[in-house]
């Protein structure tokens, strides 16, 4: 029977979760790393048991580690993260120019084909490489160097690269989102990067519709479909159906549309997941109720999924890289939340349990699928 | 030998359980002692200094016979009590955060 592998960071360390194909009982390992902030972990499609995780804090840096047998023992391997050539400025939040400065890894990719090869998000926005499984990374310094490098802006949380989605069908393709400056494509493997943010509108931002400057809080895609993009901004919910060279909204009969978590179910590249927060000064969900909303039929058309999920004095978030899915037969969901609970549904979202209740704040969730 | 304390993430870090202990060539400075370190525990590497800049990270200190060197330069002499061995060098976790 196949079995469920969830890789949860949290504020204070990483927690691996296994269960066997039902997810009704649960193994709960950790925490590893314990009092490191543990931003992401994710493992690799070639080779499962490779995992890598981003482990920092603000007395002593960014460590990257890395275990090859799912996650039993970890290496800590290489961190110097060195933009290439001159860093520049970027704006600073109150507008003037202030110097680009490392200061953590949000997101790890692997490659679909090479444990070895590896993408990391950073802070502030960069994205780097390593093919020799960590040891050494490389700027992709095209994206950094984009003509408007110096008009991005941190957004709260930081002048984060939070999100990158490799294309399964053209390795040359990769989507990254950095708040607050927007999406970007390269088709050329990382050389060079152009801003995909045509039709969002971000009226938050001096010029709605700019070139750069949005607050993308994630973005999610289908495996079969991937020019079709699904992105939840600070505010809106919106969809691609071009790359990303246009984006219309979706957000439709939602509660309330400012949120970060969005994905898209395992099998039905049309069903999608976001979870409503009230707003962007609350930052909790409306009325105190934890509802994942799904839509089948690829936005506007949304409905809450309650059942299982607190209804009421419930004042948690889902940060963005909190939320992802199995591919079992029937797809499960899972999430995690400022409070510490992670989530499982094993059937789409109709049923709702908690695998665990009193972790730190979760900062994101992953799951691997295992034969 | 030198002898150098560590604060607890780096204990584990470095998979050390005390003090540790290194030769160092030459002049004992804070840069020496770190350069040593660094090279005896790779994974300390970026945890203690910026690897680019070899700046001390701002809430990292280095304390020594109940002195603050935080600031000293890098290539200054520690105090003879550090070189004899007499007395530890202590990297610090900066008390922050509430």
């Amino acid at each position: 029977m196949s079995t469920v592998r969830v890789l949860v960071g949290t504020r204070k360390g990483a927690f691996i979760l296994t269960s066997d194909g039902k997810r009704e009982q649960w193994d709960i390992r950790g925490p590893h790393f314990g009092g490191w902030e543990m931003y992401h972990l994710k493992g690799s499609p070639a080779d499962p048991n490779r995992l890598y995780a981003s482990q920092s804090t603000g007395w002593f840096g960014q460590l990257i580690q890395r275990s090859d047998d799912g996650g039993h023992t970890w290496s800590p391997m290489g961190n110097k993260f060195a933009y290439e050539g001159v860093a520049g400025t970027h704006q600073w939040y109150d507008g003037t120019p202030h110097p680009w400065e490392f200061k953590r890894v949000w997101h790890l990719e692997p490659s679909f084909t090479d444990p070895d090869t590896v993408y990391a998000g950073v802070e502030d926005a960069a994205i780097f490489r390593t093919t020799d499984g960590g040891q050494n990374w490389q700027e992709l310094s095209g994206l950094r160097g984009h003509g408007s490098g110096p008009r991005w802006q941190p957004g709260g949380g930081g002048m984060c690269l939070h999100t990158i989605i490799l294309d399964p069908a053209d390795p040359q393709r990769i989507y990254i989102a950095i708040s607050a400056a927007g999406a970007f494509r390269t088709d050329d493997a990382g050389q060079t990067w152009q801003p995909i943010n045509r039709g969002l509108n971000s009226k938050t931002i001096p010029e709605p519709t700019a070139e750069v400057g949005h607050c993308v809080h994630h973005v999610a895609m289908h495996p079969s479909r991937p020019d079709v993009l699904f992105m939840q901004k600070h505010w809106d919910v919106m969809r691609s159906d071009d790359a990303g060279d246009s984006w219309q909204r979706i957000s439709g009969d939602l509660p309330v549309d400012f949120g970060f978590a969005i994905d898209v179910h395992a099998h039905e590249p049309d069903t999608i997941y976001v979870v409503p927060i009230k707003s962007d000064s609350e930052h909790y969900p409306p009325e105190g109720k934890l509802r994942v909303y799904r839509s089948r039929t690829g936005g506007n058309e949304w409905e809450p999924l309650t059942n299982g999920l607190p209804q009421s004095n419930c004042y948690v978030n889902v940060l963005r890289d909190a939320m992802a899915v199995d591919s079992l037969d029937e797809c499960g969901v899972y999430f995690g939340t400022t409070g510490g609970q992670v989530y499982a549904s094993p059937d789409a979202g109709d049923h709702w349990a908690p695998i665990v209740r009193d972790l730190p704040a979760v900062l994101s969730v992953e799951v691997q699928t295992l034969p | 030998m030198i002898r150098v304390e560590l604060p607890a993430h780096l204990r584990n870090l470095a998979r050390v359980a005390g003090e540790v202990q290194l030769e160092v060539a030459g002049p004992v400075t804070q840069r020496a002692i770190i350069d040593a370190l660094e090279a005896s525990y790779p994974a300390l590497r970026g945890t203690i200094r910026d690897q680019v800049t070899l700046d001390r990270r701002p809430f990292v200190r280095f304390f020594a016979c109940e002195e603050d060197l935080s600031h000293e330069p890098p290539d200054a002499p520690l105090p003879a009590a550090v070189a004899s061995g007499a007395e530890p060098f202590l990297i610090v976790g900066a008390i922050a955060g509430g």
